[in-house]
């Protein structure tokens, strides 16, 4: 684990769509699918990203412009510097050698990406079969098409795949077919219909959560989810733990520590 | 192995044993005091709250270093109406939680004060000395004896739970604030804060790593100043004295109990070792007197002193 930012080079840049770039770096990091790492950018701010690359001595992260700071990002060049640490809280835990199926919504694809390849790519051959999820708002907002080619896509205008929600298309597919675990990570909205419909299909689920972090080690405070640590227990939790978290779903943590609906 | 009672009497309030979440750390919500309390707790201090809300300064605000860590927060907090909000049927929580109190003038402490009064608090502590936020605590001139002692006698006026007033170990007559403090009626001090500001600089970036660049300083590095003013404050005052400072294990608890403090804080100890840290440390306490033939806390309050 790298206690203090690390500044690393980046030296490769991937367009992944037209709001997202894939950043690339020299980097070995121990880092299991569903963890995170903070990113900084000096005198700016530091925020919280998951990798979305491993290949071999390559790590990269998936950059959607959001912000100020997600601005600042996207401006970097090969050759710039960003400070990198971690990496950080738990991650997901992966059932092997069984048919699972895993949901991405919009940039929550990208924490979702190594956990496919993992499962893919398992050492003792994988036997199981994995079933890979992604919806976007529109055609042009889908992520890794070539590097996952059988995904089953959706959007909500319709331009590509089914037409309609990550969660209606799960809901179709379990009346056909049966899997024995189901990952996701998206917006709140989506991972809560997930869990549900995980819930009363007896699903085994694992879901990945995205609060505001400042310390991403367990001690400001700021990413509490019903006095679970988004940072430290999470970010990913599973659908028993999620049962006895009132927040999820519904509340979440702005800048000043307020408790808010979420949005 | 027989139970040791480790039970403390703080200024009237019963804290089952005499460890304290200090304010700052995991004090935002009240899920998180009460998973606290199942850690072992024996009491819990919120994050302090002002007037208005704040986000405070920008990532990065905590980073640890080799001896503990760094902080800038700069007093994120929800400001007073949305707390008394999120902190209500305290006893839930299952120990006592005291209210961390700020302002940038005396009337906001008070307005602070006035606005969680409501709220089941056991006691209300004032930090006159966070070193890393503007308009605050040492930032504005509250670690003087003058400014210790109006503030603490405003507060002192509008209510009547017990008053701990917080200290910086930056100041080197520690003693006569505390004095001052207890004049206008604190009914414990509460040594230390973090110390500095410190900086780290990220040799690469060529940049401080905090966005506030300073910060204080706690754990480790802050323990043998905090075990030296509490030691020094001992022999100064006559009210109980809460020692924080660095402690993350049962020796350390000890050792601040020694120098002369009825309760401890631990703070950059959940970092060190976890949320359970309280209950890893109330063991090691029992273990350590069981073997050292001490039989309560009390009587073992001071004992470093000739």
């Amino acid at each position: 684990m790298i206690e203090q930012p690390m500044m690393a080079k980046i030296c490769d840049i991937q367009e992944e769509s037209p709001c997202v770039k894939t950043f690339f770096f020299k980097l070995n990091l121990n880092f299991e699918p569903g963890q995170f790492v903070m990113v900084w950018i000096p005198l700016l701010d530091e925020k919280p990203f998951t990798i979305s690359y491993i290949q071999k001595d390559l790590v990269g992260i998936s950059v959607l412009k959001r912000g100020v700071f997600t601005n600042a990002i996207h401006s970097k060049k090969i050759g710039d510097m960003l400070g990198i640490r971690g990496p950080y809280g738990r991650g997901f835990s992966l059932k092997l050698d069984s048919n699972s199926c895993v949901v991405g919504g919009g940039i929550g694809m990208a924490s979702l990406s190594i956990l496919v390849d993992r499962l893919n790519f398992t050492s003792e051959g994988y036997r199981g079969n994995v079933t890979f999820i992604q919806g976007a708002r529109t055609a042009s907002e889908l992520l890794y098409q070539k590097r996952f080619k059988d995904m089953k896509l959706c959007t909500d205008d319709g331009t590509v795949g089914f037409k309609g929600t990550t969660v209606d298309l799960l809901k179709d597919l379990l009346k056909k077919q049966r899997f024995q675990k189901v990952y996701a990570c998206g917006p709140e909205r989506m991972l809560y219909k997930v869990v549900e419909l995980c819930r009363e299909h007896s699903i085994e689920c694992e879901v990945s959560l995205e609060r505001y972090m400042k310390c991403g080690f367990g001690v400001c405070g700021q990413c509490d989810c019903s006095g679970q640590r988004v940072c430290i227990e999470g970010p990913v939790f599973n659908t028993e733990e999620l049962s006895r978290m009132e927040d999820f779903g519904r509340i979440t943590i702005t800048k000043t520590g307020e408790r808010v609906i979420h949005s | 192995m027989s139970e040791i009672n480790l039970s403390v009497n703080l200024c009237g309030i019963q804290l089952t044993n005499p460890t304290i979440l200090a304010s700052g750390i995991l004090g935002t919500t009240k899920a998180l005091l009460k998973r606290v309390a199942e850690n072992g707790a024996g009491a819990v201090t919120i994050k302090s709250i002002s007037v208005e809300s704040r986000e405070g300064h920008k990532n990065p605000t905590v980073i640890t270093f080799e001896a503990g860590m760094l902080n800038a927060v700069g007093y994120s907090n929800p400001g007073v109406d949305a707390a008394a909000r999120e902190f209500t049927n305290l006893q839930d929580v299952g120990v006592p939680v005291i209210a961390s109190v700020i302002g940038t003038q005396k009337d906001d402490f008070l307005r602070v004060v006035d606005g969680l009064s409501a709220q089941r608090f056991s006691a209300i502590e004032i930090p006159l000395s966070c070193p890393h936020t503007p308009g605050f605590g040492l930032l504005a001139g509250q670690g003087t004896p003058q400014a210790t002692f109006d503030i603490t006698s405003a507060v002192r006026k509008v209510t009547k739970l017990p008053i701990f007033v917080k200290l910086s170990p930056n100041i080197p007559e520690i003693c006569t604030i505390a004095k001052a403090a207890e004049d206008a009626g604190a009914d414990a001090i509460t040594a230390v804060n973090s110390m500095g500001p410190g900086m780290i600089i990220n040799i690469e970036a060529q940049k401080p790593i905090l966005s506030f660049k300073v910060g204080g300083v706690t754990g480790d590095a802050l323990r043998p100043i905090a075990v030296r003013c509490v030691y020094d404050l001992y022999k100064a005052i006559k009210i109980p004295i809460i020692g924080v400072g660095g402690i993350s294990t049962g020796r350390h608890a000890i050792e601040m109990i020694m120098a002369g403090a009825s309760a401890i804080g631990i703070g950059t100890g959940v970092y060190s070792r976890g949320i359970d840290v309280f209950k890893k440390v109330c063991e090691e306490i029992s273990l350590w007197m069981q073997e050292n033939g001490f039989d309560s806390i009390k009587s073992m309050v001071g004992a470093a002193h000739d």
